[in-house]
């Protein structure tokens, strides 16, 4: 068959409707064969709703799909896997009590007369995998298998398929920095074989590592393309977000003299650590790291969610014992946990009884409630955040990400704490929220409170921090000054290589544990 | 707030359509003060425990061994009257006796991690077990006249049990929406993680909805023993569903967080009012089983369509 010259893949002024909102305007993309083209943007740019037309879980309004020339109408999910088209969600989709080769060749197993043919099967998913280096045998469940090597699976899969694209989402959130290096190598040997990668990512950093062209989404918009390499740090931003990095942040405050909080040898056996370091009011540490680097485990024995087996905690220079987040929460130490919905918010309850969750003991006498004393207390909390919500009687379901998260912040804000840890705080939520809660952190480090910034966002660590602590196999491996820490620098820290680019030994490193996996 | 009111609706149309039934096929009259008390004497014992469920069930739990739990306080009860306790002593002692195996089943599911379903299933035959163990498999019956005060007593014509029917409602309404208790057993309900993190003291919280559903069954168990005059091995039995299906008709979640306790009276007078209306149809016992049955399933199938509408 003849290959046709131009780009394998184009997508030609796409637009999509819903409801009230124009999701896509006019979006191009074109990729070459062989290539890794990076998808960029924020929450809400429209990045998943291009990919869903591409893969069929959703029509297009207008526009025109071409693949190796040819136009062609994407019907559904199935017709575009029989095109060459597969798309790997950060959810991944296999059926866990099933073997990894029935998993592969789900639905079109080779059979005679009805039978599977077991062996042969086997035999097709063990080339596979060879294929892609992966140590995995074809009978081993599913669900037995890390995170990383579902995601194997799920590429076997598309290869199976004779996929000319792979679009993978975030392909990298829940893997190991182990994994991600594994994975970028087969990202390489895939464009080496001529398959096209479409990697939607809104990391920097690593989009860097892989990329060869890059578009950026905003507003369901197509505000620019070019060469991964040709791209600074700070114009993708403005890109993305369409303001300057020094537009995004506001400006850090001075941390005050002394320490607020005073880590020493803090261990959870087989997890992470030890793990030291100190606070001091007023100051942001950030704390990056891949998932997996024990970030979100080092911030939930902090305040006593998960057990720990060493180490101290001292509080404004006193020594304090923490064992549960009750504990935690009268030495004034708090978080904001990674995942909102999991773990910060009661959906089912209005807005009111989430903020005064975690003061009721303040707002109560004798064990019944001030009514009257927490609806004003919220309500100034609520006007204090700009909370948008119709009433304070409002489910937390009902509002958007941004908000929802601020109305968490609140509920700590209502207890004054010393210390404010934040884990993900702006993960799911849309570009104005986010510059919102910048500036509250930055407002609240400069009333005094310490604040621990983890996030996998390399750029908000680095553009909100006094000093960034880089995690790696449950370890800190450096923590650097703000004028010393740049995206690379940091990246290199967390992925263990040296200026040579060659892995120095480290630490225990084990697959995602179940709290860090979930995105 | 309104999905209790729909079951409020759905209880005036059932008194509406019993009543023309009842007139219609001549079943005596239905809508008569003496028959409406009738109804709510009736229903004591069912409300009492579905009160106790619910606090369990708005905070995400499930207590199937009230029914047995009902049997053993009754019994224990029972035993102290025959011992010639004061009256006041036994009914503690009954009550004491729901409590104690509530707080077992609490240190069963918040301490030891076993799945309330389960907990309070092994809890239902221990409990049954112990009631006939220590009855010898024979009721005790024929209590003090000042015991049965509790069935036959009337305050201002209103009948004891409902009296206590009442205080038991107006108590658990008050702790539920007045209290810190109250506030942090919803959040229990609604999301565990987060009110953990939120520094609340789940497992000594979640032990304590399982000592105040076993705290009402005893005396439920009270109730039931001074209405029939008679503490017997097999009472309650089947009684935890009736009271789980008072509180889910009543808008509770089964899954946690949702529901208020007025609802699940209006769940428990639901299924009194259907009972004695069919009662007064002439409508055998077998039917009626059917007929509740079918009730529960359409309440519950309401709310789950309306709210598939909302969202």
């Amino acid at each position: 068959m003849a290959r046709h010259a131009g780009p394998l893949l184009e997508m030609n002024g796409i637009t999509k409707r819903f409801p009230g909102v124009l999701a896509l305007d006019r979006v191009d993309l074109a990729v070459r064969r062989g290539e890794v083209h990076l998808l960029l943007g924020e929450n809400g740019a429209g990045k998943s709703t291009l990919m869903k037309i591409l893969s069929g879980a959703c029509q297009k309004d207008e526009g025109d799909i071409f693949l190796d020339g040819r136009p062609i109408e994407i019907r559904s999910p199935f017709h575009a896997r029989t095109l060459g088209i597969s798309m790997i969600y950060q959810e991944l989709n296999l059926v866990p009590n099933l073997t990894v080769a029935e998993n592969i060749f789900l639905g079109r197993e080779p059979s005679r007369g009805g039978f599977v043919l077991r062996r042969r099967m086997e035999g097709d998913a063990r080339r596979l995998l060879r294929r892609m280096q992966a140590d995995i045998a074809p009978d081993a469940l599913a669900k037995d298998l890390p995170v990383a090597q579902q995601q194997l699976v799920e590429i076997c899969r598309a290869l199976s398929l004779d996929s000319k694209v792979i679009v993978m989402d975030e392909p990298t959130s829940p893997l190991t920095e182990r994994e991600t290096t594994a994975l970028f190598r087969l990202i390489r040997s895939l464009k080496a074989s001529g398959v096209s990668v479409i990697y939607i990512t809104h990391r920097l950093e690593e989009a860097r590592l892989v990329g060869d062209t890059v578009t950026v989404l905003r507003d369901g918009r197509r505000v620019g393309g070019a060469p991964a390499r040709s791209l600074s740090n700070e114009r993708l931003v403005r890109m993305m977000v369409g303001r300057t990095l020094s537009q995004v942040f506001p400006a850090l405050g001075r941390p005050r003299p002394g320490a607020v909080l005073d880590v020493k040898g803090l261990a959870r056996a087989g997890v992470f650590g030890p793990v030291s370091f100190s606070l001091a009011p007023g100051e942001i540490l950030g704390v990056a790291g891949l998932i997996g680097s024990g970030r979100t485990e080092l911030a939930r024995s902090l305040i006593g969610a998960d057990p720990r087996t060493a180490g101290t905690i001292a509080i404004g220079g006193r020594a304090v014992r923490i064992a549960s987040p009750r504990d935690a929460r009268r030495a004034g130490l708090c978080l904001l946990p990674e995942d909102r919905k999991a773990q910060g918010l009661v959906l089912g309850l209005p807005v009111v009884q989430n903020v005064s969750l975690a003061s009721l003991e303040r707002l109560s006498r004798f064990g019944f409630l001030r009514l009257g004393a927490e609806r004003r207390e919220v309500q100034g909390l609520v006007d204090r955040l700009r909370i948008r919500t119709p009433s304070l009687e409002q489910l937390v379901r009902n509002l958007s990400g941004g908000n929802q998260q601020k109305v968490v912040l609140a509920r700590w804000l209502a207890v004054e704490p010393r210390i404010l840890i934040f884990d993900e705080p702006t993960r799911g939520i849309d570009v104005g929220a986010r510059f919102e809660v910048y500036k509250l952190i930055t407002a609240l480090a400069r009333q005094g409170v310490g604040i621990v910034l983890v996030s996998s966002d390399l750029l908000e660590v680095l553009g909100l921090s006094h000093r960034v602590a880089v995690m790696r196999g449950g370890r800190i491996a450096a923590i650097l000054p703000r004028k010393s820490a740049n995206p690379e620098r940091v990246m290199r820290l967390a992925m263990g290589l040296t200026r040579e680019g060659v892995r120095k030994g480290h630490g225990p490193s084990r697959s995602a544990p179940d709290g860090a996996a979930r995105t | 707030m309104r999905r209790e009111l729909g079951a409020a609706w759905a209880l005036l149309g059932l008194v509406v359509l019993l009543s023309a039934a009842t007139r219609a096929f001549g079943g005596g009259d239905f809508l008569s003060v003496g028959n409406l008390t009738n109804i709510l004497a009736q229903v004591c014992v069912t409300a009492v425990l579905a009160a106790g469920a619910s606090f369990v069930i708005f905070g995400g739990g499930i207590d199937l061994s009230i029914g047995s739990l009902l049997a053993v306080s009754a019994a224990l009860a029972a035993g102290a009257l025959k011992a010639d306790w004061p009256v006041p002593l036994a009914c503690a002692a009954g009550v004491l006796t729901g409590a104690a195996f509530g707080a077992a089943n609490g240190v069963l599911v918040a301490w030891l991690g076993l799945p309330p379903f389960i907990a309070t299933l092994g809890m239902m035959g221990i409990a049954r077990g112990c009631t006939y163990v220590y009855l010898g498999g024979a009721p005790l019956f024929s209590f003090p006249a000042s015991f049965r005060l509790l069935s036959e007593g009337r305050l201002a014509g209103i009948p004891a049990p409902v009296i206590v029917m009442g205080a038991v409602f107006g108590l658990g309404s008050l702790i539920l929406a007045r209290t810190r208790f109250g506030r942090a057993v919803y959040a229990l309900g609604g999301n565990e993680e987060a009110a953990r993190l939120s520094g609340i003291p789940v497992r000594r919280l979640k032990a304590s909805l399982y000592v105040a559903g076993g705290a009402a069954a005893g005396l439920a168990g009270i109730l039931l023993a001074a209405r029939l005059d008679s503490a017997e091995p097999q009472a309650g039995d089947g009684y935890e569903l009736d009271a789980i299906a008072a509180v889910v008709m009543g808008g509770a979640s089964l899954s946690g967080g949702v529901g208020t306790i007025g609802g699940s009276l209006v769940g428990a007078l639901i299924m009194g009012v259907v009972r004695n209306g069919l009662n007064l149809l002439n409508v055998s016992s077998h039917w009626q089983k059917v007929a509740i049955g079918g009730i529960i399933l359409a309440a519950v199938l309401f709310d789950v369509m309306r709210r598939r509408r909302q969202s």
